[in-house]
């Protein structure tokens, strides 16, 4: 095994996608995500790619389906209001089934907002933040080795499917540092078959979302919605305590990582309290919560908004007779694991005892 | 083993370099660490700060509300962070810049370190940062001291590892400090 | 009977959607007579636009990817970097380059991208319906200046060459015209140019032209072909702004 190494979460990202062959970057500065411009920008040319400070993230965006329309792993990065502006893109990327990888150092809005961890973007990622009807993969990752691995995984999903993926997280996430071990990137071979490489020896190639004959966009529409629904097989989710658990706190990224001290907290004050912590947020793993849901009624989310995950777990667990709490936390400051154990208590008293 | 801290004080002190140097003392004794830097609009105005938690197991939240130690370099530190420590918890200051009157806590233990002072005789008032974290580590006993000496080596960016030496009787210097108690 | 005049292979034996007298299927010609004349149909990358211009893809024999509003130059940029060795050019018209695409032209000019940009001025919005387009003339009437263009209001008819021109990145910048026998030569002579500066590797290379569109100009083909000459000629005058000879 190799050597752990210290690093910094958004530099994790960026070194887990040069190891899964990204060699094309396009970004514009945004706090909390310039580590990842500026370490792409140092080690890109070392592995023969290319990095390009855009004008703006619309250009970033666009210069990545041009990037990702050839066949190449490329990615961009971002913090929520560039993200807002990529949206245009990523639905232009879905509707014409480019892959590449957005990563999103989420901070605080609406609007300019702040730059402190917020998990405000969480409808705008798994609704798909543009216009048209479609999805993205979103990981949440919640450590720094995570941000690595998940990286790596999200370029294997965007070709698997030939569509964008989303890697969501926030200044935690980016700005911590936590020892890392780099491993190996076994490549995947995917078909090319659909690639701008110039039409030498077959038949010309068209990528576009513009369908106007009748019926046609209708078809590619569900043709789209057959895609989403099958990266169901893609669900990745955490549990902890689930033995003999009655009531389990839900959560994703930067909480359910604060979340593992108050957890712990909790069950060695006796308090039977669990923690699933979904990893692919769309899809979300409404079955498994559904499924834990027949012998487990008290329900709990914790986010950094004003309840948005929320509404998947109710969709997932809001059945029969089961309750389903909620503590939000809008930015501005970042919970300990002990503010959230007292949150966590007052539930656990009204619903338990 | 679980430990956390909480190191503070004015931009410059170095106190970011601290909690990095304590993280890859405890990841040479192949343990579990996580370091977060403050982040945010605190950043402003001359502070810094930042969180350390070290671990046998999995480390869960990589911020701390009250810490079981806190290194305060400077009074509005103090001011800060020293209410936060943990019942029967350590408490380090920066006496050079912390006058003891200041120093009012129950129920915890205060460790004063003239680090000015200190790290004059191992030869530069610059090393303060590298005389308390000594002390701290002695203090604690968090990781050994042989270790933290290791940890300057990948802390340290290359154009300053001619400063090692100088680091490291800084190091030995607050460690002693607290043995001997001068 | 000998035969003097055929399609060029870099173009597709379907039926046109441009109207009568629209000058995009004379610039679509000239386009893929230097695909053929070059030789690099196996290796162009076109990059289509939103407007009248993004049935490119269906009109082309070459791989064409779909860029949205504006972004053209940037989409074309991210496929060039990826594959150097291609022949890559957009295709766009006036909304889209010279209103909501702006930024991107500018940057990828001065960045000195290896593309070729064809820009098709008409001065107004044809797909939409003849709106006002930031090259829409003083005084004109379109759906969007019943009155005509107030330049107190709606600002200047923007030269799109003459701004890329200033640019330190731009390598060959040219206006030509398609209205007459003698600018259409003119017109391809310019365009082989354009296509020269990316094959050699010398940088960013940007054509315009001015196109009619008797269908929003409310003109027949005749008059609105006049209109080029006598009204748009004069205020975007033609020729060679950088990089080569007329």
């Amino acid at each position: 095994m190799a050597e752990a190494e210290f690093i910094k979460g958004n530099e994790a990202i960026a070194m887990g996608a040069i190891e899964a062959g990204c060699r094309f970057y396009f970004g514009y500065p945004i706090t909390p995500q310039n580590d990842i411009p500026e370490y792409m920008s140092r080690h890109l040319p070392d592995v023969g790619g290319t990095f390009i400070q855009a004008e703006s993230e619309i250009a970033s965006i666009n210069m990545l389906l041009g990037a990702s329309s050839t066949g190449a792993r490329a990615m961009t990065s971002s913090s929520s209001p560039g993200i807002s502006l990529k949206q245009e893109g990523i639905s232009y990327m879905c509707g014409s089934q480019i892959p590449g990888v957005i990563v999103n150092m989420s901070r605080s809005g609406p609007g300019l907002g702040g730059i402190d961890p917020s998990q405000g973007d969480y409808f705008q990622a798994t609704r798909g933040g543009g216009h048209g009807d479609y999805r993205t993969i979103v990981l949440a990752p919640h450590s720094v080795q995570e941000n690595y691995d998940l990286t790596m995984k999200a370029f294997d999903l965007a070709d698997k499917y030939r569509n964008p993926v989303l890697i969501l997280g926030d200044a935690l996430l980016g700005q911590m540092k936590e020892p890392i071990r780099r491993r190996k990137y076994r490549k995947k071979e995917f078909p090319k078959d659909w690639t701008m490489t110039g039409a030498k020896g077959r038949e010309k190639r068209l990528i576009k979302s513009l369908y106007l004959s009748e019926g046609e966009l209708t078809d590619h529409n569900w043709m789209l919605n057959k895609k989403y629904q099958s990266m169901k097989r893609e669900i990745m989710f955490e549990t902890q305590f689930m033995e003999g658990a009655k009531l389990v706190v839900v959560a994703f990224g930067s909480v359910a990582r604060i979340l593992k001290s108050t957890v712990q907290m909790a069950r060695d004050r006796g308090m039977k309290v669990g923690l699933f912590r979904p990893i692919t947020l769309f899809p979300f793993p409404y079955a498994a919560l559904d499924k834990i849901s027949h012998s487990i009624k008290n329900f709990m989310a914790l986010e950094l908004n004003t309840g948005q995950m929320l509404e998947d777990l109710k969709l997932s667990v809001g059945h029969k007779k089961n309750q389903v709490d909620f503590y939000g936390r809008p930015p501005g400051s970042i919970p300990s694991p002990d503010e959230l154990f007292n949150e966590i208590k007052k539930i656990y008293k009204k619903r338990i005892g | 083993m679980y430990f956390d801290c909480i190191i503070a004080g004015f931009g410059g002190q170095g106190v970011m370099l601290m909690g990095n140097i304590l993280a890859y003392a405890a990841m040479a004794e192949k343990k579990k660490a996580t370091y977060m830097p403050v982040y945010g609009v605190e950043m402003r105005g001359g502070t810094a700060n930042c969180t350390v938690v070290v671990s046998d197991g999995e480390i869960g939240s990589p911020i701390i509300q009250r810490p079981m130690t806190a290194i305060v370099m400077n009074l509005p530190s103090l001011e800060k962070f020293g209410p936060r420590v943990k019942k029967g918890g350590l408490l380090v200051v920066n006496a050079s810049l912390v006058p003891e009157k200041e120093v009012q806590f129950k129920g915890i233990k205060c460790l004063m370190i003239p680090s000015r002072d200190l790290a004059l005789e191992v030869g530069n008032e610059r090393l303060a940062n590298m005389v308390v974290l000594g002390a701290t580590v002695r203090k604690s006993g968090v990781v050994d001291l042989k270790s933290l000496k290791k940890a300057l080596y990948p802390a340290l960016d290359r154009r300053y590892h001619k400063m090692i030496d100088v680091n490291i009787k800084a190091m030995e210097r607050g460690a002693r400090f607290v043995t001997e108690g001068v | 009977m000998k035969q003097t005049f055929k399609r060029p292979k870099a173009l597709v034996d379907i039926p046109s959607h441009f109207c009568p007298g629209c000058h995009h299927g004379i610039i679509h010609r000239l386009v893929a007579e230097c695909i053929d004349l070059y030789g690099v149909r196996e290796k162009t990358i076109g990059v289509a636009s939103v407007g009248c211009s993004v049935f490119l893809y269906d009109y082309f024999n070459a791989d064409v990817v779909e860029a949205p509003h504006g972004r053209a130059p940037a989409v074309a940029t991210g496929v060039k970097r990826a594959r150097p060795d291609n022949f890559v050019f957009t295709y766009q018209g006036d909304g889209d380059l010279a209103a909501i695409g702006t930024a991107e032209i500018i940057h990828a000019a001065n960045r000195g991208e290896q593309i070729t940009v064809i820009f098709v001025n008409n001065t107004v919005f044809g797909m939409t319906g003849g709106q006002m387009a930031p090259t829409t003339m003083s005084g004109q009437e379109t759906t969007t200046t019943p009155f005509g263009r107030d330049l107190k209001t709606n600002g200047f008819p923007i030269k799109m060459s003459e701004l890329l021109t200033e640019l330190p990145g731009s390598t060959f910048v040219a206006r030509a015209a398609v209205n007459n026998s003698k600018n259409l030569m003119k017109a391809k002579k310019l365009l082989k140019r354009a296509f020269e500066v990316q094959i050699n590797g010398e940088g960013f290379s940007f054509v315009e032209f001015l196109s009619a569109c008797p269908t929003n100009w409310k003109m027949t083909p005749k008059q609105a072909t006049e209109r080029v000459q006598e009204e748009m000629i004069p205020y975007f005058p033609l020729g060679v702004f950088k990089g080569g000879q007329e």
